[in-house]
């Protein structure tokens, strides 16, 4: 159960960020998530209301994308996506692949912001 | 109203990681090997720290353990016995220990300086998910399976296999009588986590510490 830490970092960093657009508001946090990270989706959703709760991001949505883990295979000198985590194998030629490439990811991407439209001058 | 999209493109743990780097800078200027031992709860990682540590005082070496606990002192005072400092870390309710836990406990630390010494142990608290996430500053990453745990540990928690630098199967004075299959516990190791390396022991009967000891070693010069 750490991802309530998560969110609250991710609540760190998105604030820190987002306070150099003054007036607008976060709309979406977007995340790039390894199938690796050892981080549960639904939890992380959970800790991230809780974690927004009275603060200027309530109510921003949180997006995950996860990601599959992919290994190099250096007999086949291929990047690989392997079919679950149970086995770290080169799918094309079945030898084991210690070297990964992908699936420890724990990123924020993007954040989406919305901004009041500049004033117009009143004559 | 106007939206946009603002790439961060920046770790969540940013703040960890970077403090996790400076820690390994530190203590690689002063020459001692840290290792993370990571574990669920009741695979004897006190005990087999505890005998650890003896033996490497009783060669002359000289180590000191940080133990992670979400409360209590006893695995500080177990590990004592050795005769090495130990320092307790109490989370309070916290299920890993982070870089910032390490920093702090490492200030104040009563006889004990970073280049006195040539190995620190950190225990991390018994949980096999979310220690993965965090970097300590570590060199080695440790995890410990039990022979009492079952075989398909490593599967169950690839996440934490997968991160780790070596395997100690503990306990293996008890595969008998729990009818530990001990082939298919190392292919399940090197199923998740091809190539590593993997030690066999026991701390109540000293089997297998030889090895462990040398790697130890080994790891240390290599520095």
């Amino acid at each position: 159960m750490h991802e309530l830490s998560i969110a609250a970092s991710i609540v760190e960093s998105v604030t820190e960020a987002a306070s150099a657009h003054p007036g607008a508001r976060v709309k979406e946090v977007r995340l790039r998530v390894g199938a690796l990270a050892s981080v549960v989706e639904d939890s992380l959703q959970f800790c991230w209301g809780l974690a927004t709760e009275g603060t200027p991001l309530a109510g921003a949505a949180l997006a995950i994308d996860m990601l599959p883990i992919i290994v190099r295979c250096e007999a086949c000198g291929i990047d690989a996506e392997i079919a679950g985590v149970q086995s770290f194998r080169c799918p094309k030629c079945g030898e084991l692949a210690a070297d990964l490439r992908q699936g420890r990811e724990l990123e924020i991407e993007s954040i989406e912001l919305e901004e009041p439209d500049p004033v117009e001058e009143q004559a | 109203m106007t939206t946009r999209i603002v790439e961060l493109r920046r770790g969540i743990l940013k703040k960890n990681d970077e403090l996790a780097a400076e820690l390994r800078a530190r203590f690689n200027s002063a020459g001692v090997l840290v290792l993370n031992l990571v574990s669920s709860p009741g695979t004897g990682k006190t005990e087999f720290l505890e005998r650890t540590l003896r033996e490497l005082r009783a060669r002359g070496a000289q180590a000191a353990a940080l133990v992670g606990d979400l409360e209590t002192d006893n695995d500080a005072r177990r590990l004592a016995a050795s005769g090495a400092p130990v320092r307790q870390i109490n989370t309070h309710g916290i299920c890993h220990l982070d870089a910032e836990m390490i920093s702090k406990h490492l200030e104040g630390w009563e006889g004990v300086s970073l280049d006195g010494l040539n190995y620190l142990f950190i225990e991390n608290v018994g949980n096999l998910v979310c220690p993965s996430s965090y970097d300590l500053g570590e060199r080695i990453r440790v995890a410990l399976l039990s022979v009492t745990e079952g075989e398909d540990k490593p599967l169950k928690y690839p996440g934490l296999f997968n991160s780790a630098d070596a395997a100690v199967i503990t306990k293996i004075d008890l595969a008998e009588p729990c009818g530990f299959d001990r082939e298919l516990a190392l292919r399940n190791l090197n199923e998740i986590r091809p190539g590593i390396r993997i030690f066999e022991t026991s701390a109540k009967t000293g089997a297998g510490m030889e090895p462990w000891l040398n790697y130890l070693v080994e790891q240390a010069h290599a520095s």
